[in-house]
């Protein structure tokens, strides 16, 4: 537990310092809003089932950044080397960057939705949004963390992650835009519950897989 | 060693027959479907290599999890020879349900749960087998794509039933009938043929496998001859 948490600071604080990995992933997701804006021709009066499938692509591209920036800094700094000296338990070490992760993803989160909701006259700030996007991102960081490590101990490091993940993310996705997209349309909760329960289901499971074969990717 | 390769000589022969067998049940035993004709003959060999893609994943997958568990390289080898298989089954079942879609739904494709899912699951697959290129030390090569196989095999479920809910709820717009299943009622010839194809199918897989792990072996010979003579 405290190694988990002993983790989790020194990701944060490293990036307090130069803020490379958040300042990268906010512009680029302020960026692919952008572009989506000219590639759907979105406009102000938005339908709601694209708003949450725009904000998902988005949430996905930029993530892929966050992880591979994340997973390379301690590969090329030999972080990963010094943790793995330490005598603490893999999946500690798996949580702490679960964990850190997380943080940077939701830190760019908070500031896209309210960009989103100004840009495209939708108020996307209620609870239930806000609460699928806190279940995708976990499930999404879960497995990506995992995915991410092994992809940048490969030659072709960073292209390999999208595609490592994205197949294995569709569930979390599907599940992800359509709970969006439910709570935006302010749509019965038994509509929703489906998906909500799908979200949940994909988070458990892949946070308790990959906690346990984390191992297996770090070790000499 | 000379008994294992004299009984993979007679799994061949076996095999070829037996495909022969089944080629011909289906040409000229199975009897001719009244509304969609010669194109229904697809059907029998669609379905089971479906089920060989399928089914290789799971070999896979488990696989997988033993080598984890024992560190034993064979199960790597096997589980390596699984995906290349499966891969090569599940684009044939694409293929071949693509050529039956095409002329009774009037599309090549649709974005069905089955469909969908098996699309994913080739991606997959094909993504394993781009983590193992990558990966230049054999030990890590085996541990990832133990560990990517498992995840994969773990969320091809969860994809099928994402895409089922959505299906459920908002129903297919191109609404042919019987657009989600091969809605015909099977005659016994044809059922017969059927199950006969599912079982050639799988046999032949038994037999490519067997086939491949072989060469696995000696893939890895060499490679272990060639890091030798280089450390």
């Amino acid at each position: 537990m405290k190694a988990m948490l002993a983790v989790v600071w020194k990701d944060l604080k490293a990036e307090m310092r130069s803020r490379e990995v958040i300042s990268a992933m906010l512009i680029f997701a302020l960026l692919v809003v952008l572009i989506f804006n000219f590639a759907l021709e979105l406009e102000a009066g938005t339908r709601a089932s694209i708003t949450s499938g725009v904000l998902w692509a988005t949430f996905t591209f930029a993530g892929t950044l966050g992880l591979n920036r994340s997973m390379a800094q301690e590969n090329d700094r030999g972080c990963m080397d010094g943790l793995l000296m330490a005598p603490v338990d893999r999946s500690a070490i798996y949580m702490g960057k679960v964990i850190g992760n997380l943080v940077f993803m939701v830190a760019v989160e908070i500031v896209v939705i309210p960009v989103f909701s100004l840009l495209y006259n939708v108020n996307l700030i209620n609870a239930g949004l806000i609460l699928v996007v806190l279940l995708g991102s976990i499930g999404y960081i879960a497995v990506g963390t995992l995915l991410a490590s092994m992809a940048v101990q490969t030659r072709t490091r960073d292209m390999l992650l999208p595609i490592l993940l994205f197949p294995v993310v569709i569930p979390l996705i599907v599940a992800a835009v359509k709970a969006s997209s439910g709570f935006i349309q302010a749509l019965p909760m038994a509509e929703i519950q489906p998906w909500l329960n799908l979200l949940i289901v994909y988070d458990v499971v892949f946070l308790t897989v990959a906690w346990m074969v984390f191992d297996f990717v770090v070790e000499e | 060693m000379d008994q294992k390769v004299d009984k993979l000589k007679a799994l061949d022969v076996i095999t070829i027959l037996l495909m022969a067998a089944a080629v011909g049940m289906v040409f000229f035993y199975a009897p001719m479907e009244r509304i969609m004709g010669y194109v229904q003959k697809v059907f029998y060999f669609h379905v089971s290599s479906a089920w060989v893609g399928m089914l290789s994943f799971v070999v896979a997958a488990a696989a997988g999890g033993v080598f984890l568990r024992t560190g034993n390289k064979k199960w790597d080898i096997v589980s390596f020879a699984a995906v290349e298989i499966g891969i090569v089954f599940a684009i044939l079942a694409i293929i071949t349900g693509s050529i039956w879609a095409r002329p009774i739904w009037n599309t090549w494709w649709t974005w069905d749960p089955r469909l969908t899912t098996t699309a994913i699951m080739t991606l997959v697959y094909i993504a394993y087998l781009m983590l193992r290129k990558g990966i230049d030390d054999p030990a890590k090569r085996a541990r990832f794509g133990a560990v990517y196989v498992i995840i994969g095999a773990l969320s091809v479920p969860l994809t099928f039933l994402s895409i089922r809910i959505f299906r459920t709820i908002h129903p297919v717009v191109i609404a042919a009938p019987g657009a989600t299943s091969a809605a015909f009622d099977m005659s016994a010839k044809m059922l017969q043929t059927f199950l006969f194809s599912l079982f050639v199918f799988s046999v032949l897989y038994i037999d490519l496998l067997w086939h491949r792990v072989k060469l696995g072996r000696l893939q890895d010979d060499v490679e272990q001859l060639k890091i030798a003579s280089e450390g």
